[in-house]
């Protein structure tokens, strides 16, 4: 009975408001330039953070899209991001080359990803509990591993490199003044979307994911394809970890990722498991993230530490309704190990 | 003639099969803690020597085992009605401040005294626990957000609504600035068994509702229906069971469950409010490999949970005596969850050799 109320009130309103995006779009750029009016520099502001905390997200989110396009749900980000992060920071440390330490953290979020790689597509066994597990012991390994390096300053981090002429150019001209690996996120969306939605290699891999028995009978390799995918997910999870240290923070600590992997999870959903508009998706989850540390003579420091927790839950549930909505929903085989079964 | 392996796959493992799996899983996980501990300089005999001690050696030992058992078995058994119906609650640890929030706001600001405060309190507790966790089973009922990522939201949430709750308008005026709030009056702390910090009528609680919940699960209709959810949702469908209803009915359990163990932290231990941290060490997520080496069974849950306890023990002895950070207990916790899946698969194969002629 009282169950049959949830039913009612608040989600009926909510579901009219489904279709209104464009009223929220008009919200959203009033609200936007008059905080601009508010705060000089807002824009610039909001651009660096949606940049700085956007790349690591949009690097570990299209890692998820890839697993995820694949068939198999990686829970385990959070471990793997810390993986690479403190790789990356140990190698820097003692080469002081940041080339081998982003390199050294892909293929050590790559190994971690083998582990789930493994127990989800070998093994069959439950792939929430493997990815919650992967992260558990991520933290674990990195805590015991990391605690020489707390308090320990990173000599050089990663440097911006100019674009001269883009530079130049009002308001996005920031963007144009990054890291290496900022430029290099972005490239990689923009093949990532193009080899899963232009190429054949593409329609392998959301084939295995959504229908993988027909795939299999057309000669596609299950297993291989979603060992891969886990695997590139691991790769750039890993090196989205490794930009903390060296782009953002340049030291270490205990959880240095702070939840992000999860926000990644989130965002996979809200990018509706597209590289493309996780570039959207990431960037603007980064640019409210660093937005609401300007609130904080307002705020109790605690409320404003709640807000990107908040905001991952309400992204997911916009992101859930909007699938739902365009009838497009997870791959259908999201989570469903293959069984080839005995010939 | 020919010897080849052959894998025959055996739809209902024997009591005996799951023993000897979680007993390898164990032995597995130990030998690779063992090795990570020797690349950290640390004697891993000496070590699990030291927690073993530390845990069970002494009676003082044993019953610090045993208090910190208490949460971890009531937010466990939650868990394991909440697992087998593969809904992934990761939230206990934000489902248990919220009741220790709550039974605090019930012992210090309202105005009941005697014999009632005790049972106000584990009622708020519940509700409120049961309320935290209904939240995020609504997000999934009505709009299908995934319940790992919203109840781990919710946890951080949980945590730093805490910092608030006692930094500022609970910071307790006799605390001298500490965020802390005040003591509880004497009606609204547990009893302990003396000389220990066991607050029994909660183990108690814990004990019950483990039997109860066996048997919910074993004979009732509600069990079953969670059973079929969780083994094979499209035909609990088809059989009209409704999974909205069950989903909202196993939050009210399991989080109603984790904040009665809120309330035992509060007004059993520590008797006053304090910040998250030192109010849960975790149990809420030690719980989710309370359940799993239960192996998603109730009455499996009492020796996990103190097994479980005894390790969290043992870990202060990490912490103090060899210089390694509290983290290095969720090596051994990673490494479990791994082991008891796989071994949850591996139980219902049968490996033999058969020779074969030709």
């Amino acid at each position: 009975m009282f169950i049959d109320s949830f039913k009612s009130f608040p989600f009926k309103a909510l579901q009219r408001l489904r279709g209104k995006w464009v009223l929220g779009i008009i919200l959203i750029v009033v609200a936007v330039v008059i905080l601009c009016a508010m705060w000089p520099n807002l824009a610039t502001y909001a651009l660096d953070s949606a940049i700085r905390w956007g790349t690591p997200l949009l690097l570990a989110t299209m890692g998820e899209i890839y697993a995820e396009r694949s068939g198999v749900l990686n829970l385990g980000i959070e471990g793997m991001m810390l993986g690479g992060a403190l790789a990356g920071f140990a190698a820097t440390l003692w080469t002081g080359n940041l080339l081998v330490a982003v390199v050294l953290s892909a293929i050590v979020g790559g190994l971690m990803s083998l582990i789930h790689a493994f127990l989800s597509i070998s093994m069959r066994a439950n792939q929430i509990v493997s990815g919650l597990a992967l992260t558990i012991f991520g933290a674990g390994l990195t805590g015991v591993l990391g605690m020489r390096f707390v308090g320990v300053p990173l000599p050089e981090g990663l440097t911006p490199i100019s674009i001269p002429m883009l530079n130049a150019i009002p308001v996005i001209g920031p963007l144009f003044n990054n890291n290496a690996l900022v430029y290099l996120s972005l490239a990689l969306a923009l093949l990532l979307w193009f080899v899963l939605f232009k190429t054949r290699t593409g329609i392998s891999i959301r084939a295995v994911g959504e229908n993988p028995a027909a795939a299999d009978a057309l000669g596609v390799n299950i297993y291989k394809t979603r060992y891969l995918c886990v695997f590139l997910g691991g790769v750039l999870a890993g090196i989205g970890g490794a930009f903390l240290p060296l782009g953002i923070l340049f030291s270490w600590r205990e959880n240095i990722t702070a939840g992000l992997g999860w926000v990644a999870i989130a965002l996979t959903i809200f990018a509706m498991w597209s590289p493309s508009r996780a570039i959207f998706a990431s960037y603007l989850f980064g640019a409210i993230y660093g937005l609401a540390y300007r609130l904080q003579p307002y705020v109790a420091s605690n409320i404003l530490n709640m807000l990107p927790y908040f905001l991952t839950i309400i992204i997911l549930i916009l992101g859930t309704m909007e699938t739902t909505r365009k009838r497009m929903g997870a791959p259908s085989a999201l989570g469903v190990p293959y069984d080839r079964g005995e010939k | 003639m020919r010897i080849r392996l052959k894998i025959e796959r055996n739809p209902t493992p024997s009591k005996l099969m799951t023993t000897s799996v979680l007993v390898l899983s164990l032995g597995a996980t130990l030998l690779i803690t063992a090795i990570i501990l020797l690349t950290q300089g640390v004697d891993p005999l000496y070590a699990y020597a030291g927690i073993f001690i530390g845990a069970f050696g002494s009676w003082h030992g044993l019953s610090e085992t045993l208090t910190k058992a208490i949460p971890l078995l009531l937010c466990g058994l939650g868990l394991t009605v909440a697992f087998r119906a593969n809904f992934w609650n990761i939230g206990a640890e934000g489902q248990l401040l919220l009741g220790a929030f709550a039974a605090t706001g019930v012992a210090l600001f309202l105005p009941v005294q005697g014999l009632y405060l005790i049972p106000l309190m584990i009622m708020a507790g519940f509700f409120a626990g049961a309320a935290w966790g209904v939240i995020t089973a609504i997000f999934r009922g009505k709009f299908g957000a995934n319940e790992v990522v919203t109840t781990l939201m919710m946890n951080y949430i949980a945590i730093e609504l805490g910092k608030f709750l006692v930094t500022g308008p609970w910071r307790g005026p006799t605390q001298h600035g500490f965020p802390y709030t005040d003591v509880f009056p004497a009606s609204a702390q547990l009893p302990i068994i003396d000389g220990t910090r066991i607050h029994y009528p909660t183990l108690i609680l814990g004990l019950v509702v483990a039997v109860l919940l066996y048997i919910m699960m074993k004979k009732t209709r509600l069990g079953y229906e969670i059973r079929v959810i969780g083994d094979n949702p499209h035909a609990a469908k088809y059989a009209g069971m409704g999974y909205t209803r069950t989903v909202l009915f196993i939050m009210i359990i399991s989080g109603g469950l984790a904040g009665v163990a809120g309330v035992g932290e509060v007004a059993g231990v520590n008797h006053l409010l304090r910040p998250p941290v030192q109010i849960s060490q975790g149990y809420g997520f030690a719980a989710i490999i309370v359940a799993w080496i239960a192996m998603r069974n109730p009455l499996a849950a009492i020796a996990s949970s103190i097994f479980m306890g005894g390790l969290l023990v043992g870990g202060d002895i990490f912490q103090t005596s060899l210089g390694l950070p509290f983290q290095t207990v969720n090596i051994f916790n990673g490494l479990i969850l791994f082991f008891v899946i796989m071994g949850l698969v591996l139980r219902h194969y049968k490996i033999s050799l058969v020779r074969r002629s030709g």
